[in-house]
């Protein structure tokens, strides 16, 4: 059992007397976020609704740096700010509340490492193959029809 | 503070027992690797969600318009606001159960119980919650025609809202026109013995069409997204035209079958995912009980320490951190 707590968020940037005072602390920064997003979901400004850059043309080396960039490249800048702010609150929850800051940084990286890269990997090869089965609907040679 | 019960007397050794690895007990190692596989579960799930969104990227329905709904405030459109309001109780229930982990450290039973009892009702508030917004989504709200290639055509019309034109859905009741029709039950002896008739839609395509004809300002809006994010509008010929030749069911709600919102997939999965997660609240609620008995009975102080309070928090962080996900892949994104 983890006696001591780190009583420090954002890298020192926020001290706190008290575990019992983190907590009421992290909780306030998880309900501004949450904020935020309900906010933006409800308003949607202009600004982030188009994507700032279009795909680069051309050969070999244009599709690489569209993959490196498909987050920018595809992804509308609205719906890149939700999946942030959702992974930073997914920091605090498992930082702060699930005690990972106080367990040893072994541990931390077995469950954290373990986790983000089979995630990376089911949602590369899931959503890459989701986009070539729109393509099979809806490209110039489709031969299903689905309009009717 | 050594939360095994049992005590071998050999936990100076190596192999006694007595070590741990990591610096974590047995129990909560135990936990964390739950943890770890449940959370691949879940994300199967979301991915296998974004494989279908993708799928039919530019004809999935707009979360926004699906999930308006806020309980005792009738027909106000306020998307966002409860799913919000759900949001804030799970991480304030997941805030009352650190508290309570934090006080099980300080041996406080009082304050343990107190905090236990907080979280419980939490839970309990978001599982009705949850429950609140399936019976809504199932329920409906406008109706619309499914056509014979699958597709939803929702209806509307054009009204101007302080100077800015919009498009004002209507509801499948105030358009339908009763028709006389024939219809031919289904019994057993003409036809599959093993096959019972299914409850009848509330209208008619012909009945729709016949209120559509009527109203001259209505028009069809099918599900294909648009430039700027709107669902396509028909025009008023084009409009009549489809329901005439492809309308073939008139749906209400929501259910695994059919979505008058649009793509049943969408439905299918909200009612897998956010199911799912409800089942794992309604479970850690079941265990947080459980535990809640056993921090009044003293088991713990006996025991000497709250670890258990501790490992059940783990799993109650863990139903909160999901449900931060499917509030952003189902209701933001």
């Amino acid at each position: 059992m983890a006696h001591e707590h780190k009583l420090e968020i954002f890298r020192g940037r926020w001290k706190f007397k008290s575990n019992t005072q983190k907590i009421w602390g992290v909780l306030a920064f998880l309900t501004f976020i949450t904020v935020v997003e309900v906010v933006l979901g409800i308003y949607k400004p202009d600004m982030f609704m188009h994507t700032w850059m279009d795909p680069i043309e051309g050969g070999f080396f244009a599709t690489i740096g569209n993959i490196i960039l498909s987050p920018i490249v595809y992804m509308k800048p609205l719906n890149l700010i939700f999946i942030v702010l959702t992974i930073i609150k997914a920091y605090y929850i498992a930082w702060d509340f699930m005690h990972l800051r106080d367990e040893t940084g072994s541990m931390r990286k077995m469950i954290v490492w373990t986790g983000v890269f089979l995630i990376c990997y089911l949602m590369f090869i899931l959503l890459q193959e989701g986009g070539y089965v729109f393509n099979v609907y809806n490209g110039d040679d489709a031969l299903i029809k689905h309009n009717f | 503070m050594d939360s095994t019960v049992a005590s071998t007397g050999t936990e100076e050794k190596t192999w006694g027992g007595g070590n741990k690895p990591l610096k974590a007990s047995y129990g909560k190692m135990m936990m964390w690797f739950f943890i770890v596989s449940d959370a691949l579960t879940f994300s199967g799930f979301l991915a296998a969600y974004g494989f279908s969104r993708f799928k039919f990227i530019n004809e999935w329905p707009i979360a926004d318009e699906v999930f308006t709904h806020v309980p005792f405030l009738h027909g106000q459109e306020l998307p966002m606001i409860y799913v919000a309001f759900m949001t804030f109780i799970l991480i304030m229930s997941s805030v009352t159960m650190v508290l309570a982990v934090d006080a099980g450290h300080h041996m406080n039973k009082a304050k343990v119980t107190i905090y236990m009892f907080l979280t419980i009702i939490g839970g309990a508030i978001f599982v009705g919650s949850q429950a609140w917004e399936w019976a809504t989504f199932i329920q409906g709200d406008y109706g619309a025609v499914q056509t014979k290639g699958g597709n939803i055509l929702q209806f509307g019309e054009y009204v101007t809202v302080d100077g800015e034109e919009k498009f004002k859905r209507v509801s499948i009741e105030d358009l339908a026109i009763a028709q006389a029709s024939d219809r031919v039950d289904h019994e057993r002896k003409n036809g599959l013995w093993f096959v019972d008739e299914g409850t009848l839609p509330p209208y008619t395509v012909n009945e729709i069409y016949a209120g559509l004809v009527a109203n001259e300002n209505v028009l069809v809006r099918n599900q294909f997204i648009d430039e700027d994010g709107h669902k396509t509008v028909l025009s008023r010929a084009e409009s009549l035209k489809q329901i005439k030749e492809n309308g073939k069911l008139v749906v209400k709600g929501a259910n695994l079958q059919v979505n008058e919102y649009g793509t049943t997939l969408f439905a299918d999965f909200f009612f897998f995912i956010t199911g799912f997660h409800g089942f794992h609240v309604l479970s850690g609620v079941i265990i947080n009980i459980i535990i809640f008995f056993n921090v009044i009975l003293g088991t713990y102080e006996r025991r000497g320490s709250y670890e258990m309070v501790e490992k059940v928090g783990l799993y109650w962080h863990f139903v909160d951190l999901v449900w931060v996900f499917v509030f952003t892949f189902f209701y933001l994104v």
